[in-house]
């Protein structure tokens, strides 16, 4: 092995560097983890060992309430996102390029580009007018907001996945007398698989983690989990939070743990 | 002898893609009938539209105009999956989701074949390309020899009227390729199937097919056996594509009786004029004395001798700039006044006692039936 080719480790520094963004990335975390096993009520002053705080949170309606309604609005908004974001990215693969195509792509990863908080009061302006008129204030406002930020996030991997396949696998199925249907569900759908779980996980941590827009958009008594936490914030500080911060946390790694096996199983 | 009967035909088809300024003309005014149980080469330079022709078959694309008969019957409007056509792709396409045996199965299943018929047709099909052993491979796991066997049986397993082989060998190495050109030979006696075969390898296309056609810019040149094209090329340009060839310019001096024509040639003869036979089905209706003409001669045709040498066949002269040693033959490269190589090959079994010395003056000599005339 020559030292011609460039290789970052070799430059000065390079381990430092690795080791600070690790510090900095990851000290936190682990820090808000400890202290939700703190037997005291400081988040920052240790007092012993204890699951007190894991029993509060999860005797707490409000948090169960806050989570339940988290994890329905992510499932509901990840699933019609991930049904979008599939027909747009074969739309607009699966066809000859034409003059257009490129601000289409545009349009469907728009929303990744307008800051939030301009989505956030665009909805909030448009609901509230819809609320006047129909008088209805459900979970429906939410979920639909949590679908469209969503569609862009599931879109991108779907798309990459697709436009690394092969499209002539799907030529090769027609000349064997699949109708277009049938090469959909037998070649395209199957060799899809794991871009669309990657979307849809992608779109459902997107949804459970929203603030923003979720602040502006819900009616009364429509906390989710992230608002609720940022509720308790404001008022007394306690352990309770770091607690339910670190399920939250050890939900997500399980999530994208489970998806990286089930898709190094498959190829 | 019957006339054979017609399995695909291509009928005064263009193909334009794209439009105004930028659009492309990848065929223009085709027509060609493949005979059935033939097989049938396109052949020709990266380009010349063999591809879309063949894809057109297919039925992945579609012509501008014209139209396209399987049996009789105008197929030009149906999508490929109506059409009992099948293909063998030039990577072979293979779905990676699947083992061996399931990708054989796909056009049986999607025929809606019984169960038995389909498990019966797989197992004759691992026979055919010698598969067998690796049916329950996914085809990841298998070699690209073995990828291109298993394309093969997967294209033949529903019978197909008519089978597409669009450049299937050359992702293969040199040896395996030989092997698999013995290989589909096999397969198109053992299977009776009409074969169509791209290549742009005139070799391939020499040893395989009964009958070949050459194409260059959206056109077909010249269709005929391997024998045809090689010995009997209509134009200059199939002359030069199929194996190596010299060309001599020069102009029509006397029109002898019968099919025999003297000619002055522009090098090498130094004014003198020589007698060639001509094919007048490849001539223009009238030939006049001072109209101009290209003949070539094969190298294998030519033979080179000392200066001073007599002979009744058509002389030409040069300088032998080159002797060039290849085992079974030596190449004499000899130039002429007009500095044009004129490459003569002389296969080393046969060779004779003269002693031929580089930069010296060369007669080369080549029989009148084996210059081929060609028109401008």
């Amino acid at each position: 092995m020559g030292s011609r080719h460039f290789n970052v480790r070799t430059l000065p520094g390079f381990g430092f560097i690795a080791l600070l963004t690790f510090f900095l990335l990851y000290l936190p975390i682990c820090m808000l983890v400890f202290y939700a096993f703190n037997s005291g009520d400081s988040i920052v002053q240790w007092e012993g060992f204890s699951l007190r705080w894991f029993e509060v949170a999860l005797k707490n309606d409000a948090v169960q309430e806050a989570a339940g309604r988290s994890i329905l609005i992510a499932v509901i908004a990840a699933t019609v996102a991930t049904i979008c974001a599939t027909m747009a990215a074969l739309a607009t693969t699966r066809v000859k390029p034409y003059p257009g195509l490129v601000f289409k792509y545009a349009v469907i990863n728009q929303p990744l580009m307008v800051p939030e908080i301009v989505t956030a009061v665009a909805l909030l302006i448009v609901f509230s007018k819809i609320k006047v008129w129909t008088g209805y204030s459900g979970l429906t406002y939410l979920i639909l907001a949590h679908t469209a930020f969503c569609i862009p996030f599931a879109y991108l991997p779907i798309r990459a996945r697709l436009e690394s396949m092969d499209s002539g696998l799907e030529v090769a199925a027609g000349d064997l007398y699949a109708t277009p249907w049938k090469t959909f569900r037998l070649i395209t759908l199957p060799l899809l698989r794991p871009g669309i779980i990657a979307g849809f996980m992608l779109a459902f941590v997107i949804s459970l983690d929203d603030v923003v827009i979720t602040e502006f958009v819900k009616s009364g008594g429509q906390e989710t989990l992230p608002t609720y936490m940022l509720g308790q914030l404001r008022r007394s500080i306690t352990p309770e939070v770091n607690a339910i911060a670190t399920v939250f946390l050890a939900f997500s790694v399980l999530l994208v743990t489970a998806f990286f096996f089930s898709s190094r199983k498959k190829t | 002898m019957q006339s054979p009967s017609i399995a695909v035909e291509a009928k005064n088809i263009t193909k334009v893609f794209g439009h105004g300024k930028q659009h492309f003309r990848a065929l223009n005014d085709v027509s060609v009938s493949i005979r059935e149980n033939e097989f049938f080469t396109l052949l020709g330079p990266s380009g010349c539209g063999k591809t879309t022709l063949l894809r057109m078959f297919a039925g992945f694309e579609h012509p501008t105009q014209g139209a396209i008969l399987l049996h009789g019957k105008d197929i030009a409007h149906l999508p490929p999956f109506q059409r009992p056509i099948n293909t063998v792709f030039q990577n072979y396409a293979l779905f990676p989701h699947m083992t061996v045996a399931k990708n054989i199965a796909f056009g049986l299943e999607m025929l809606g074949k019984p169960k038995a018929e389909i498990e019966e047709t797989v197992d004759r099909m691992l026979d055919l390309v010698q598969m067998q052993a690796m049916r329950d491979r996914v085809t990841s796991q298998i070699s690209g020899g073995q990828q291109q066997r298993v394309a093969l049986a997967r294209a033949l397993a529903p019978s197909p009227k008519v089978l597409l082989l669009d450049e299937p060998l050359s992702a293969l190495d040199y040896k395996l390729r030989k092997e698999m050109q013995i290989e589909l030979k096999r397969l198109q006696h053992e299977t009776g199937i009409t074969f169509i075969f791209v290549t742009h390898d005139q070799e391939e296309a020499l040893t395989m097919s009964d009958r070949i056609a050459v194409m260059s810019g959206g056109r077909i040149l010249q269709v005929g056996s391997p024998h045809d094209i090689y010995e009997r090329p209509a134009e200059r340009f199939v002359a030069d594509f199929i194996g190596e060839t010299n060309f001599l310019e020069g102009k029509v001096s006397v029109l002898e009786e019968g099919d025999r024509l003297s000619v002055t040639l522009d090098a090498g003869t130094e004014g003198k004029q020589i007698q060639v036979a001509f094919d007048p089905q490849n001539s223009p209706e009238t030939v006049q004395a001072g109209q101009r003409i290209t003949l070539t001669v094969r190298p294998e045709h030519a033979q080179v001798f000392p200066i001073g040498s007599t002979s009744d066949d058509p002389i030409i002269s040069g300088k032998l700039e080159n002797i060039v040693y290849f085992g079974t033959d030596t190449h004499y490269h000899v130039k002429l006044s007009d500095n044009s190589i004129f490459i003569v090959r002389q296969q080393n079994s046969q060779i004779r006692g003269d002693v031929l010395v580089q930069n010296e003056m060369v007669n080369i000599h080549f029989s009148m039936d084996s210059a081929r005339t060609l028109w401008d």
